[in-house]
Parts: C-alpha cells; sequence; structure tokens
C-alpha cells in the first residue's frame, strides 16, 4: 500500500482541520487504507455517478436477460415490438449510460485522489451531472413509450421522437462538463503543485480517455444537433452516409475512451491488490499516446461495406491507424500481467514459470474480475476485432451476430467486469461500507465472466453462418421469400441464450451485494478488510 | 506504482522481453498492415467502393425499367429479371422487401445496382454469407460473378423497423 510522502506536501499543514495542499480546512479525509487524501466533494460525485450507474446496468441487464431469451430460438420470448424496442434500451443503457456515469467518478476520483487536489468546481460537477441523469432519464422514459424503437445507432432516416435526440444530448453536454471539470481539476492540482514531478500513470491513462472523450463528445454534437433539429422539421435532410461517419466517430471513439478507462482501472486494480509495480512507465505512457493520436481513423472500419467512400480511404484508414492502436493494446497485454507477476515473484511466488500465477488473490474479487477482465477483452475482445476490421472479412461479418460477438467479449467482458471488479474497492473505500456475502462477491467474476464467454462463442458462431444481428425472428416466418440456414446456427443461439442468462445471474450476484453494501453494510471505520 | 508520481526520468526505451515483445507485436502489426491492401488486389471478393448518389424515386424507375425489359418469370409474386451477361442489374431495398427476384448466368460478370428507396437496409446474400449498406440516395454498384449454381436468399440484415426480420429478397445463378 501506498503511504504519503511529507516531502511532496512541503511545509504545509497535515491535518484534516487545518487544510492540505490546495484543499480547504474541513472538505477532505485521509483514507485509513491507502493513505490517500479524499476530496469529499469529489467523493460525493463519485458516490452518486456510481449508485446511477449500478441502476442502469440494472435496467439494461434486465433487457439484456430478455433479448438473450428472445435470441435463443427455442424459447423466443418477446413479441417484435418488444424485442426492438429493449434492443434499443439495452444499447442506450449499457453502452452509454452505466459506462459514462462510471467513467465520470473515476475521472474525478483520479484527479482528486491521485494528486491529492480539491475537485476544480463543485457546481461544475452538480451541473454536469443534473444534465446528465436528467438526459438518462429522458432517453428511458421515450424510449420505453415506445416513441424511439430506432436502435441505438438511430440510423436517419429512421426517425426517433425529438426527445430521444435531445436526451442524447443532455447526456452528452453532461458528461463533456464533467470531463471538464476534471481536466480542470489536473489543471488546478499542477497549478498548485499537490504532486510533484509527473502525474501518476492511472491519471495519465484518465488523462488519456478524457481527451478522446472530448473528441467523441464533439463528433456526438456533430451529428445528433443536425439530427434532432431534422426530428423537428427545421432542416429537412440528413444525408445517411455522412450521419454515419460522423455518428461513428461518437460510436468508435467512445469505446476507446472505455478503453483508455478499463486499462487505466487495470494498472490500479494491480497496484490495489497485489501491488503491482509498473516495470517501464515510458512504455505504458506511450501505450496511452497511441491511443490518442490513432483510434478515431480506425473508426472507418464500420464503414468497410458502405457505398460513399472509396475503397482507398477506406483500407488506408483501417490498416496503419487501426493496428497502431492495437499495438497500444497489446503493450498493455504485456505490461499489466507484467507488472502483476513481478510484484508476485518479489513476494516469494517464484516456482516455476506460473508459480506466481497459481498464488495471486483469485479469491479477491478485486483481483479475479480484473485478471478475467483483462483475458476476456485480449484473448476474445481483440483477436475478433482485429479480424473483423478487415476489409475483405467485413464483407463476411458486417451486421451478423459475430459483430456483438465481439464487443460483448471487449465492451462486457472487458469493461463492465474491469467496473465491476473495482466496485470491490469503491464501495469499502469510497463509501466506506463492508460487503455483506462475501462468498457471492468472490464467485460474481468467475460467473459473470463465464456467462459473457459463452454468449460472446454463441453469438459469433451463429454470426458466422449469417444470422442477422439485429433480427427478431431467425426463420424469417411469413417472409415472402423464405430464408434458411445451416440447422446447427440453433445450437449456437442456445448458448447465446444459456450463456446470456448465467451473464444476468452474475449481474444479480454484483448488484445485489452492492446494494446491500451501500444501503445497509457495515459502517467501515478503520482500514477496509482485506479481500 | 501506478497510483504515485513515478521518480524523475522515467522515459527510457524498453529492455529485454519487453522489448522483444513490443518489436514483435509491431512488426505483426506492420504484416497486417501491408496484408490487406494486398488482398484487395489478390483476394476476389472486395468492392472498388463504386457509388454515385440518386434520388430514390428516379432509381426507382430506373428499377422499373430494369422489370420491364428483362422479365423472365414470377416466383411468389414478384417478378424475376435476367440482365443480360454483362450488364447492369437493379435491386430496391425498402420497408419491407427485395424487388425484384434476379436471375444470373454462372462465370457471367454483372453490376449489381443496390439503393434503398426509404430508411438504411442492409444486403445480406446466403449462404456465402456476403453483407453490404444500402443507403437511400446512394446507387451501390458491385461488380459480382457468381461462381456457383443455386438459389440465394437475400436478408435484410439493417434494422428497419418492425418487419425488418421478413424483409427477404432472392439471387438464382443458373448454369
Amino acid at each position: 500500500m501506498t503511504t504519503l510522502d511529507p516531502t511532496v506536501e512541503g511545509a504545509l499543514p497535515e491535518t484534516e482541520a487545518a487544510g492540505r495542499g490546495n484543499h480547504p480546512p474541513g472538505t477532505f479525509r485521509v483514507c485509513a487504507t491507502t493513505g490517500l487524501t479524499v476530496d469529499l466533494a469529489a467523493e460525493k460525485f463519485i458516490k452518486i455517478n456510481a449508485v446511477f450507474a449500478v441502476v442502469f446496468l440494472l435496467l439494461g441487464g434486465i433487457a439484456a436477460l430478455l433479448l438473450a431469451l428472445t435470441r435463443w430460438s427455442a424459447v423466443h420470448l418477446l413479441n417484435a415490438e418488444w424485442y426492438y424496442r429493449m434492443t434499443t434500451f439495452h444499447g442506450l443503457n449499457m453502452l452509454i449510460l452505466w459506462i459514462l456515469f462510471m467513467e465520470i467518478g473515476i475521472l474525478y476520483f483520479a484527479a482528486t485522489a491521485l494528486l491529492k487536489s480539491r475537485l476544480a468546481s463543485v457546481k461544475a460537477g452538480w451541473a454536469g451531472f443534473a444534465c446528465m441523469a436528467v438526459g438518462a432519464i429522458m432517453l428511458d422514459a421515450v424510449i420505453l413509450a415506445g416513441k424511439a424503437d430506432v436502435m441505438m445507432t438511430s440510423y436517419v432516416p429512421l426517425r426517433a421522437h425529438p426527445t430521444f435526440y435531445l436526451a442524447i444530448i443532455l447526456v452528452a453536454v453532461g458528461t463533456l462538463i464533467g470531463v471538464i471539470n476534471f481536466l480542470a481539476t489536473v489543471y488546478i492540482a499542477k497549478r498548485d503543485k499537490t504532486y510533484s514531478g509527473s502525474v501518476p500513470l492511472v491519471v495519465f491513462g484518465a488523462i488519456t480517455a478524457a481527451i478522446i472523450a472530448v473528441s467523441t463528445l464533439l463528433h456526438g454534437a456533430g451529428i445528433m444537433i443536425p439530427t434532432f433539429l431534422w426530428s423537428i422539421d427545421v432542416i429537412d435532410h440528413v444525408d445517411p452516409a455522412a450521419y454515419r461517419l460522423v455518428w461513428w466517430g461518437l460510436g468508435h471513439q467512445s469505446q476507446q475512451v472505455n478503453v483508455a478507462a478499463m486499462v487505466s482501472v487495470w494498472y490500479l486494480l494491480g497496484t490495489l491488490t497485489v501491488g503491482a509495480k509498473v516495470l517501464n512507465q515510458g512504455v505504458s505512457r506511450t501505450a496511452f499516446l497511441l491511443y490518442i493520436l490513432f483510434i478515431n481513423l480506425a473508426s472507418a472500419h464500420h464503414l468497410l461495406v458502405d457505398p460513399g467512400v472509396s475503397a482507398g480511404w477506406k483500407i488506408w484508414n483501417t490498416s496503419y491507424a487501426m493496428y497502431l492502436a492495437v499495438l497500444a493494446s497489446m503493450i498493455h497485454g504485456y505490461t499489466v500481467p507484467a507488472a502483476v507477476e513481478v510484484a508476485l515473484r518479489k513476494q516469494g511466488h517464484t516456482k516455476g514459470l506460473f508459480g506466481w500465477l497459481g498464488a495471486a488473490p483469485w479469491k479477491n474479487p478485486g483481483f479475479s474480475g480484473f485478471f478475467l477482465s483483462l483475458l476476456i477483452f485480449g484473448f476474445i475482445g481483440g483477436i475478433t476485432g482485429v479480424t473483423l476490421g478487415t476489409e475483405q472479412i467485413n464483407i463476411i461479418a458486417h451486421n451478423t451476430l459475430r459483430i456483438p460477438g465481439h464487443f460483448h467479449a471487449t465492451v462486457v467482458g472487458g469493461t463492465s467486469l474491469a467496473f465491476m471488479a473495482l466496485a470491490y474497492y469503491v464501495v469499502p473505500l469510497i463509501f466506506r461500507r463492508e460487503f455483506p456475502l462475501r462468498w457471492m462477491c468472490r464467485a460474481q467474476p468467475y460467473v459473470f465472466a463465464a456467462g459473457i464467454v459463452l454468449m460472446s462463442l454463441g453469438m459469433s458462431f451463429a454470426g458466422s453462418y449469417g444470422v442477422s444481428r439485429r433480427s427478431w425472428d431467425v426463420e424469417a416466418s411469413g417472409a415472402l421469400h423464405p430464408v434458411s440456414y445451416d440447422p446447427s446456427v440453433h445450437v449456437w443461439l442456445g448458448v447465446l441464450g444459456i450463456g446470456g442468462s448465467l451473464a444476468f445471474v452474475g449481474l444479480l450476484m454484483f448488484v445485489v451485494p452492492t446494494v446491500l453494501a451501500v444501503f445497509f453494510g457495515k459502517r467501515v471505520e478503520a482500514k477496509m478488510p482485506a479481500w | 506504482m501506478s497510483i504515485e508520481s513515478p521518480a524523475k526520468n522515467w522515459l527510457h526505451a524498453p529492455t529485454g522481453t519487453e522489448r522483444a515483445w513490443i518489436g514483435l507485436a509491431l512488426l505483426w502489426c506492420i504484416v497486417l498492415t501491408l496484408a490487406m491492401p494486398y488482398w484487395h488486389f489478390k483476394g476476389k471478393q472486395n468492392s472498388t467502393g463504386e457509388a454515385y448518389t440518386v434520388e430514390p424515386t428516379r432509381f426507382a424507375d430506373r428499377v422499373q425499367q430494369f422489370v420491364d425489359s428483362n422479365k423472365v418469370g414470377e416466383v411468389n409474386g414478384t417478378p424475376i429479371a435476367e440482365p443480360p451477361p454483362g450488364g447492369d442489374a437493379y435491386l430496391q431495398a425498402q420497408m419491407w422487401r427485395f424487388y425484384p427476384v434476379l436471375q444470373f448466368k454462372k462465370g457471367q460478370t454483372y453490376r449489381l445496382h443496390i439503393s434503398s428507396l426509404d430508411i438504411q437496409h442492409g444486403f445480406a446474400v446466403l449462404p456465402i454469407n456476403m453483407n453490404f449498406q444500402v443507403l437511400p440516395g446512394y446507387d451501390h454498384v458491385l461488380t459480382i460473378t457468381p461462381t456457383m449454381a443455386g438459389e440465394f436468399p437475400i436478408l435484410c440484415n439493417e434494422f428497419c423497423g418492425i418487419g425488418h426480420h421478413q424483409m427477404t429478397g432472392r439471387i438464382i445463378v443458373t448454369e
């Protein structure tokens, strides 16, 4: 565990009543477990963002279960109308709401606790949160009211109620305010010299995420504002090809925000769980830099089978740029487990090539969640992603179930699982509540990971036979010209259904102990109980 | 530690296995970067990205002209149209059908024009599993040479409203 270096604080007084660094008196506490200074205003925002995130995770998770039980052709639960409605609802709640609320919490934590700074603006914090919360509630309401069955991508000229676009704009504006508040906090920390030298690696990763987020949100504004104006008949046309080009500057880059945030969480959890030390700061930071430089160009792989952009444009943008962003992930995929290995070997676990891995704290859900996230993201998400982003393979995979098979491994098995693992430390350290049902917490990452892996494989294999990603009825019954697949697709759709249901159980095993801990958990008075 | 400021002068080149790993990964990235353009010219399944803007109503007129002058039969109430070898074929996507049914000869090359009359659709050919995006206002031209005879279902794979899963069509390839 880290200890405070008194020289950093210089001559400033050290007690909570007297203030510290740029914290006015009475606005911070010192964490008994980590020794970090926790800004009380930032702590409040971390809490409310985390609570909202978990609420949307649960809503999106219920939708996920219904969808899995509908795609499982032997069950086929929902009717067509509600299947498409729930697909829209699930995508936005999971990919936008759960993840964005969580990320704002992570940014506020990184800038205040790790840089020992106060939050730049409490007012901006509230303004951003209010925009996001109001937008999120509007968004869910308009979808459930049946006025926006347009999928998360809402490709024009398919049209939703104007409230839908307005709600997304509000969420984006709120997030942008949060991101700017984070960057302002990094600035005042530097100005007030609350830390010395370079920012810690986790903060560097968070800054990476924030920079990509600004670019992402500007793309979002660039396309959602004209689309909103079109939906209220102020402008009469939004070009569908231009929409796809700019929308994916939002849709794909937002996933890179997730990757940068997730990798930062890996480094953070490596430190918190086993005391991992970064091998080479320069290497890890350069890898983050590659994300910023190259990832937006790689958004082009969403347009590989589109009319309107040339083959040369597609190949140029998806080849060198995407692979340099992939290189970044390949580097983190080495440096993160290597840091864990070095730490465990130093603790005496030196037997054989993999003795350190066996000796790792697998009963600590903070560790198992983080390490499973690393494995699923790298091996399933990464390999499928690089494959699908190739021009020729994209022709056989575009809009089939192979696509969600890929991104459930990256965003759910990777990002969501890493964020869940983080929660096993956020609740005792920030909410200062003990987890009940600790056996359930210990098992949760395994159950959730197994479910997601099964579901992802079921999707990928069904998709490789051409099963469409957003189709209510794989048999196309009642269609003018019948469609039939290899019968084995039903086996894979069954695997999808079983995996999805198992993952939902894993999700409940996360939500139930977390909610119980936050609202009824035993107060953590001094150090958090070790996992 | 990843949560503390690093010691001064932290920027130095990677060493040992870390260096080897980065080198290998970079090499592999270079191979992949070159593989995609190489396969674009060497491989047989690529789109050149040929496309034109077109008014949906004018595209519908062209499709109807194409059907009127090339109709060879009817299946399930949909006309079957067979373009001359080397000629242009037109396929119209709309909520929720593909029109007309196309008939090609194996081994002949055609220019297939696809566009949408209303919203975005997807063009998926089964079971060979080829997928393209269909946008209203854009005439997407695919140069195709069927290599197998048989009947190939077409499916919409972009969400296009409540009837999306019933939006199908057909391509027939004769010997």
